[in-house]
């Protein structure tokens, strides 16, 4: 029959460049298959030039939503081991990609499977599952690496696997990470003493991305744009949110690289305060190059809000340090306005306050 | 290091008071001498006390603070180590479970579904008028150990007022054999095409392309053992065979119930960050004793007619191809989707139709092909829209025809093989998902059978689809 000799020509073509591919493949330093960029940084960090890594997804790419792409099974299917967040951020597409890839090295109790999320306490774990929540995560927030303290434990934590994997450059590892704790120890401390007096300060969040970090920096997240995890802004809830604004006074509003600001510009314009995104990791930015370069742009993008604050004296510096703005819950979202924006000029601050309303 | 110097001490002390007789006739130069002798060794014994005193100090106070770094250093890793709190609860093991509800508003101009040419089997149709409930699918999975997964779903559906339990899949998957190599065995959806595996909650469009309903009956949903290959290349390429039953449309009854395989071929990749595709081709074919004819009825017509292929093969050609699109590949915003698949069959067999006393039977050869092409876009989160275009082809040989009381044109339409046209249907869609686990959507559609004397049959469906539980993930 006519289609049974095409059908048969074309397999016969496909299994001969199988096969010539297959042959092809050369193989030396350790293929690791990284699902987000920052571990894909702690890989190399601890690899050197002893490991290739290949990183899923972009810092313009939500990790919880990813398709379980044909390139994506490629990887998985030649990696010789995967790092990934776990706490179900990757459960839509990684037991897939593990399924469909056919590996064995790094299925599930594998040592070549490792989840960074699971070496380290987690927050926000919630009490009660239930979807009427939102999309929650029954292990807790899954995003640990923006809290450096973590990310060293699940350096020392990823490196003994490492080893376990590929025993032959165990001491090469070892030693990186040495150096590297070293370095990242001192790193922390130098960020800690630099950012002591954003202790106390609210922000507005979109998602619960920034958690760790605000948790480690003792920020406090008054209001988050989404009204519940995972799902997206309605002008109901910004309502909602705008009130806890003008009651609460954060500073800003935090943004990741791989969000829309649709909804944070909306409450920006009527609340006044500055739209601050973050590269949430590593590539997010320009500055953000690895993991060192994460936080320190990070750090400085948060202390740029403190520092623009303090160009106005006229003003009241820092509504936290003030009791009047306390007592009074009217004056301080103006005043916030006048020293958050200060390429607005007296005349227009009542204006973004009442169109707030008027928008809503 | 002291012992000694204090010995050498001593020795000097002794040299130097040897007895008085001695001490009165020395002479005092030499008395000078070693006391200058004894004040250097003194001297010399202190610096090195002290050298030594400095020493320690230096060690103990970088033990200070070797041991306070430290301390400080697992206050801090101990406020974020990991607590292990394992649930032990005795449902620690149980499998994911979740559950689809699906349920429609249709209204249709007719509901049977008749296509000039094909000769329908499996689940072919078109969806009820009046509320309904579709396929109210229970899923269950797990990893079964370290090598195995298992799955089932079971679909309960309503037909006629009768509550049916339909198993769909129910299959075991080995995990992580190595060298990119998966088994699969048992009730599953074969691997052909792009749509055949992927369950109709997850599709695009409430109903099912025309050529699955026309060529598969459906989904080809059979019972056998897969294999699948990945190869270790950087673009994607996977090769797969089955054999299979053979039994299930558009096959039939066969002697062994082995007598159906098929391969298939995946490849794909990305284009930047933005874009994805995958090409598929695929093959299958089985022979058969006896196919028994669905889905062609005509209301008010006497019970009791036999439509029948007997010592059938039927072999099946397709390709097919997906390219999704979003912005820096985040699709949460936004997104477009297009998919096509094209499928031929290639079928023949002893036609019989038997209507009580009397009957009619041919020798059938025919050739059918369709395909779908459809293209969805997601505009705004939660909301999308998507155009769909079906079309049919079939060219059927027909001879040695044998006329026992049934004349040609009326076993030609009756049996379903008489191919006067080619049926087509234009599909629009919107759908609104709250959340990732719910659908609300709304579809149109517009099915022309082909036929001379027949009018377009129209649709208009608002459907919902809920997923209940732990779902997982599903395929590109």
């Amino acid at each position: 029959m006519k289609i049974n000799r095409i059908s048969k020509a074309i397999f016969r073509c496909v299994l001969l460049v199988s096969i010539m591919a297959a042959s092809g493949v050369a193989h030396s330093a350790l293929r690791i298959f990284a699902c987000e960029p920052e571990w894909a940084a702690l890989a190399e960090e601890i690899g050197g030039d002893r490991v290739k890594v290949f990183t899923a997804t972009t810092p313009f790419q939500d990790a919880h939503h990813i398709e379980a792409r044909p390139s994506l099974i490629a990887k998985v299917r030649r990696a010789d081991m995967l790092i990934c967040t776990g706490a179900e951020l990757e459960v839509g597409w990684l037991p897939l990609l593990l399924r469909q890839s056919g590996n064995d090295a790094i299925q599930i109790g594998q040592p070549g499977y490792f989840l960074a999320a699971e070496v380290v306490d987690r927050l926000e774990v919630p009490e009660r599952l239930d979807r009427s929540e939102g999309d929650i995560h029954a292990a807790g927030n899954p995003h640990v690496h923006l809290d450096p303290r973590r990310l060293l434990l699940i350096a020392q934590a990823f490196t003994e696997r490492l080893t376990l994997v590929d025993p032959d450059n165990a001491d090469w590892y070892r030693a990186r990470t040495e150096d590297f704790g070293r370095r990242w120890q001192q790193a922390i401390h130098r960020w800690q003493a630099g950012s002591s007096q954003l202790q106390g300060e609210s922000v507005v969040v979109y998602h619960t991305a920034f958690s760790y970090l605000l948790d480690w920096l003792g920020i406090k997240a008054v209001a988050d744009l989404e009204p519940k995890p995972g799902l997206p802004p309605t002008t109901a809830h910004l309502a909602k949110v705008l009130a806890t604004v003008k009651s609460s006074q954060p500073r800003a509003i935090l943004v990741a690289s791989f969000q829309d600001d649709k909804a944070a510009a909306w409450l920006a314009d009527r609340s006044g305060l500055p739209v601050i995104r973050l590269p949430f990791t590593v590539g997010g930015d320009p500055a953000a190059k690895d993991l060192f370069g994460l936080f320190e742009i990070t750090l400085s993008l948060l202390q740029g809000l403190q520092s623009s604050s303090r160009m106005h004296p006229a003003v009241p510096v820092g509504l936290s340090d003030s009791p009047r703005a306390v007592a009074s819950p009217i004056r301080p979202v103006n005043s916030a306005q006048l020293h958050l924006r200060p390429q607005k000029t007296t005349g227009d601050l009542v204006s973004p306050f009442s169109s707030g309303r008027s928008g809503v | 290091m002291r012992k000694p110097l204090f010995a050498g001490a001593v020795f000097a002390v002794l040299a130097v008071f040897p007895s008085p007789s001695l001490l009165a006739g020395a002479d005092s130069e030499e008395i000078r001498l070693l006391k200058q002798q004894l004040n250097s060794l003194k001297q010399d014994y202190e610096a090195r006390i002290q050298a030594l005193e400095k020493r320690i100090e230096a060690t103990a106070s970088t033990a200070q603070q070797a041991h306070s770094k430290a301390r400080e250093a697992s206050r801090q890793v101990a406020t974020v180590a990991q607590a292990p709190q394992q649930e032990a609860g005795s449902n620690s093991f149980n499998p994911a479970i979740s559950l689809i509800l699906d349920g429609r508003s249709t209204d249709i101009d007719d509901s049977e579904l008749s296509l000039p040419g094909f000769q329908l089997g499996g689940e072919a149709g078109l969806p009820e008028d009046g509320f309904a409930t579709g396929h109210n699918e229970l899923v269950m999975s797990a990893n079964i150990d370290d090598k195995f997964y298992g799955t089932l779903t079971a679909a309960i559906v309503n037909h006629d007022g009768e509550t049916e339990v339909e198993l769909e899949e129910a299959y075991i998957e080995t995990l992580g054999l190595g060298h990119g190599l998966t088994l699969k065995a048992g009730q599953f959806f074969s691997g052909i095409g792009y749509l055949n595996s992927i369950h109709d909650h997850a599709h695009d469009f409430a109903d099912r392309p025309l050529v699955y309903e026309a060529l598969m009956g459906g989904h080809l949903l059979e019972t056998g053992v897969q294999a699948r290959w990945v190869a270790p290349t950087d673009i994607y390429l996977t090769l797969g065979a089955e054999i299979l039953s053979g039994s299930e449309y558009p096959s039939g009854d066969n002697g062994s119930n082995t007598e159906g395989y098929s391969f298939f071929a995946k490849t794909g990749g990305d284009i930047g960050d933005s874009s994805s595709w995958q090409l598929g081709a695929s093959y299958y074919a089985a022979d058969f004793d006896v196919r028994e004819a669905g889905g062609h009825h005509h209301h008010g017509e006497e019970e009791g007619a036999d439509n029948e292929l007997l010592n059938g093969e039927v072999e099946l050609f397709g390709v097919d191809f997906v390219y999704k699109w979003a912005p820096m590949g985040n699709p949460r915003q936004r997104n477009f989707k297009f998919q096509a698949e094209y499928f031929a069959r290639d079928e023949e067999g002893d036609a019989e139709f038997v209507e009580g006393m009397n009957s009619a039977e041919a020798r059938y050869d025919g050739e059918q092909s369709g395909f779908y092409a459809q293209a969805i876009y997601q505009f705004r989160p939660q909301w999308r829209i998507g155009a769909r275009y079906d079309y049919l082809h079939a060219d059927n040989d027909i001879s040695d025809f044998v006329d026992g009381g049934i004349d040609l044109d009326e076993f030609l339409d009756e049996s379903g093989l008489g191919d006067q046209g080619n049926p087509e249907r234009y599909s629009i869609m919107l759908d609104y998902s709250p959340s990732h686990f719910s659908r609300i959507r709304l579809q149109y559609g517009r099915l022309d059978d082909g036929r001379d004397d027949s009018d377009h049959n129209d649709m208009l469906m608002l459907q919902y689809l809920m997923s209940l539980g732990s779902h997982g993930a599903h395929t590109f």
